[in-house]
């Protein structure tokens, strides 16, 4: 091991160490003693809530002295994170807002600019960042024109260009479609050096494995649960940490079959396409049947979802309602319905719920469907206080949708469409990013939902979800 | 969608030239049309800049694209004039009661419709054909402009294409949610501030994300920093703003000889 001064190069020690953002009651991490060595890879898990993102920004520095309070000490080679940054890289969840270049190779040159590396040294270190990401375009490639997986790889090669000690990876593959995340871990483990550091937050532990040959357990309340290898950590805590929503190997989740047969067709497309986002395709959904709809990035997935909704209008063929889904209203398309007449029949669920909040509050947002489709106040208030308890949200009815977690945000927005009752429910990447406890939950209730009549559509890339709830899939090819 | 890619060949003389010798030229010379409020002067500058437009690497078709809502606003401002200007001068060329139409309005209505036209374009040809990375590292790197400023912005600017789906998405979902507006032109007014509202938020949401990640990777961290990409402000640079200068001169100097010249102030 290296020595400088006595402090071992690229070590992490925390020492009791705990902080709470400005403003806030609750401690967001606390109580902490860990010592990571140089050349370790850690994987961090800790149920949601956890503090694992504030634990992973106060590594990187990224916690300004006065946008909070800190309890106890943190170090990166016996200095104060803030002065050691140039050791440190992170790279976040979200690839559209990390990217801060037009162009690839001047993305990833971006860092090296500002941490003053000579001109002449900048581009060869570029090539050779791009090239261990396995970066396949040219350095001008338009950022815009990468996919997610792509956008993530370009975001690892900004910061491997810097040459930090220590990565920080911070869920980079929960908002990437499974073709996409294999990319980006490929990436990682290929890119590494074997003495660089490595400390990653992951919902998705079995894909991650072989990443990491520790496993550290952080504890809600404060405090370190578990330490150790991943063999030793799950056999000792496996069954816990399945149950606080950490998907751990080998604890499968049991199937939700439809109950009976399906019902009554509730809706169908016939030759429906939207060039040049969706190809010509044909469904149809019944009352009583989960249907998912899967296939690669790019084929049309969610313009289907939205076609289906009645929220776009179609560029070719149509989607018919059947009279049992809308009445009267049948002879006319979905999408040239009035939104109240909608928000009754058809349920949507986005994939950014953030998308979907209109009000201040959670109650509010839950009461708004019924009383813009003409509920009566006291039904309203029974509807708003039944799903707040279904969902596990009550405690939080008066807490803006913005501030809620991913996971609350998640059950909210699928709270929101159910509150209208609808008979369809059409849902975009219901389960995206999200932790083993909000899964199951969402399974169960769909599988409830289907069960009591109504029918379901799911876009997914989550196998899991498909195999646990679906009972019709169709796939989408992608456009030729 | 927003369109802002530049659209110029790229090869082209004067395309080429430094962002910020462009934008310089532009500036020179629409400052100088200012002084007059005559036509002649600004349609010889229009004759100019249509002549010069082949040296940008710019098609006429692309250029009449980029320019239309300035037609537009053109022909607004000239219709409006013609038929409420209190100056009611000059020739009578036409007079179909309450509308009467003189040679004295027609030659200030042009006048301020050319002079629109003459002041914009060369804004409209800079921006055409300048590439926005180039734009940012010429104005740090030749006009010492804060990289903290012009990075940021650049960083800004490529979000600004994700506002339009973001907005299409909003819209939708709300739809989804059974807020319409129908027809009431106050309910559509209450639901275009929420959408935009709902926007805003999203949008400092994310402008907060990638100012995190751009802190991460020692953005604006007190380390002077390097330039990857060199940009040269050459004898050519200097030479497009001087005859920027010199043509929009000539220009005004022609409107005097002629005698229409009418100065601004005075």
């Amino acid at each position: 091991m290296f020595r400088e001064g006595g402090v071992a190069v690229g070590s992490v020690v925390l020492r009791g160490f705990g902080w709470r953002h400005a403003g806030r009651k609750r401690w967001a991490v606390r109580g902490l003693d860990l010592r990571v060595e140089r050349g370790e890879r850690v994987l961090l898990l800790g149920p949601s809530g956890a503090g694992k993102s504030t634990l992973l920004a106060a590594l990187a520095g990224l916690l300004p002295e006065d946008s909070g309070e800190q309890e106890g000490t943190v170090e990166i080679d016996g200095l104060d994170p803030r002065k050691a940054r140039e050791r440190v890289g992170i790279v976040f969840q979200d690839p559209e807002s990390q990217l801060v270049m037009a162009r690839c190779g001047d993305d990833v040159a971006f860092g090296l600019e500002n941490r003053g590396v000579p001109a002449e040294e900048i581009w060869p270190r570029v090539d050779e960042a791009l090239r261990r990401v396995g970066f396949p375009y040219r350095r001008d490639r338009p950022t815009a024109a990468l996919s997610g997986g792509e956008q993530q790889r370009l975001a690892l090669a900004g910061t491997l260009a810097l040459r930090p000690e220590l990565l920080l990876l911070d869920e980079p593959t929960a908002n990437l479609d499974p073709a996409g995340a294999a990319q980006v871990r490929r990436a990682v483990a290929e890119a590494l050096d074997a003495d660089t550091t490595l400390i990653l937050v992951e919902h998705r532990v079995t894909e991650a494995l072989p990443l990491v040959d520790r496993v550290v357990v952080v504890e809600p309340g404060g405090g370190v649960r578990a330490d150790g290898t991943p063999e030793a950590v799950f056999a000792a805590h496996g069954d816990v940490l399945a149950a606080e929503g950490v998907w751990v190997p080998g604890h499968p989740v049991p199937p939700r079959r439809a109950a009976g047969p399906a019902g009554d067709l509730l809706i169908t497309a016939d030759r429906l396409g939207l060039p040049p986002r969706l190809a010509p395709t044909d469904l149809s959904v019944r009352a009583g049947e989960a249907l998912a709809v899967l296939g690669p990035n790019g084929a049309g997935k969610s313009t289907l979802a939205l076609l289906l909704g009645g929220l776009l209008r179609p560029g070719a063929g149509r989607v018919t309602a059947s009279a049992e889904l809308a009445g009267r209203d049948a002879r006319t398309p979905p999408h040239r319905w009035r939104a109240p007449a909608l928000a009754r029949r058809i349920g949507s669920v986005f994939q950014d719920p953030e998308h979907q909040f209109v009000t201040g509050t959670v109650r509010d947002e839950l009461a708004l469907g019924p009383r813009r489709t003409g509920t009566p106040e006291p039904a309203v208030r029974a509807t708003v206080d039944e799903l707040l308890e279904r969902l596990g949200l009550a405690a939080l009815a008066g807490a803006n949708p913005y501030t809620l977690s991913g996971g609350e945000a998640r059950r909210l927005s699928v709270a929101t469409a159910l509150a209208t009752a609808p008979r369809l429910l059409i849902c975009d990447e219901p389960t995206f990013g999200q932790d083993r406890r909000t899964w199951r939950e969402l399974v169960d209730l769909f599988a409830g939902l289907r069960d009591a009549g109504h029918g379901i559509v799911a876009v997914t890339h989550d196998a899991d979800f498909v195999a646990a709830l679906a009972d019709r899939t169709v796939t989408l090819e992608r456009r030729p | 969608m927003i369109d802002i890619q530049p659209v110029a060949a790229p090869g082209a003389p004067l395309a080429r030239r430094n962002p910020v010798a462009k934008v310089a030229a532009a500036l020179v010379f629409s400052f100088v049309l200012l002084a007059t409020l005559d036509p002649v002067a600004p349609a010889l500058a229009i004759a100019v800049e249509l002549a010069v437009l082949p040296l940008f690497g710019v098609r006429y078709r692309l250029l009449a694209l980029r320019a239309w809502p300035l037609l537009a606003s053109a022909v607004g401002v000239l219709v409006t004039l013609v038929l409420f200007a209190a100056d009611r001068s000059g020739r009578v060329l036409l007079d179909a009661s309450p509308v009467l139409v003189t040679s004295g309005v027609l030659v200030t209505a042009l006048g301020l419709v050319l002079r629109l036209l003459a002041v914009a374009l060369p804004g409209i040809i800079v921006f055409a054909t300048t590439d926005a990375t180039d734009l940012a590292d010429a104005l740090i790197q030749n006009a010492k402009a804060p990289a903290r400023f012009a990075i940021g912005a650049l960083a800004a600017f490529r979000l600004v294409p994700l506002l339009g789906q973001e907005w299409q998405m909003i819209s939708m979902a709300r739809r989804a949610r059974g807020v319409d507006a129908g027809r009431n032109p106050v309910a559509r007014l209450r639901l275009f501030v929420s959408t935009a509202f709902a926007l805003l938020v999203g949008a400092i949401r994310r402008g907060t994300r990638l100012a995190v990640a751009m802190d991460a990777r020692g953005f604006d961290a007190g380390v002077p920093r390097t330039v990857a990409r060199r940009q040269r402000f050459g004898l050519a640079d200097w030479a497009l703003i001087a005859s920027a200068a010199v043509v929009s001169g000539a220009a005004l100097t022609v409107s005097v000889l002629l005698g229409t010249f009418r100065p601004l102030i005075g």
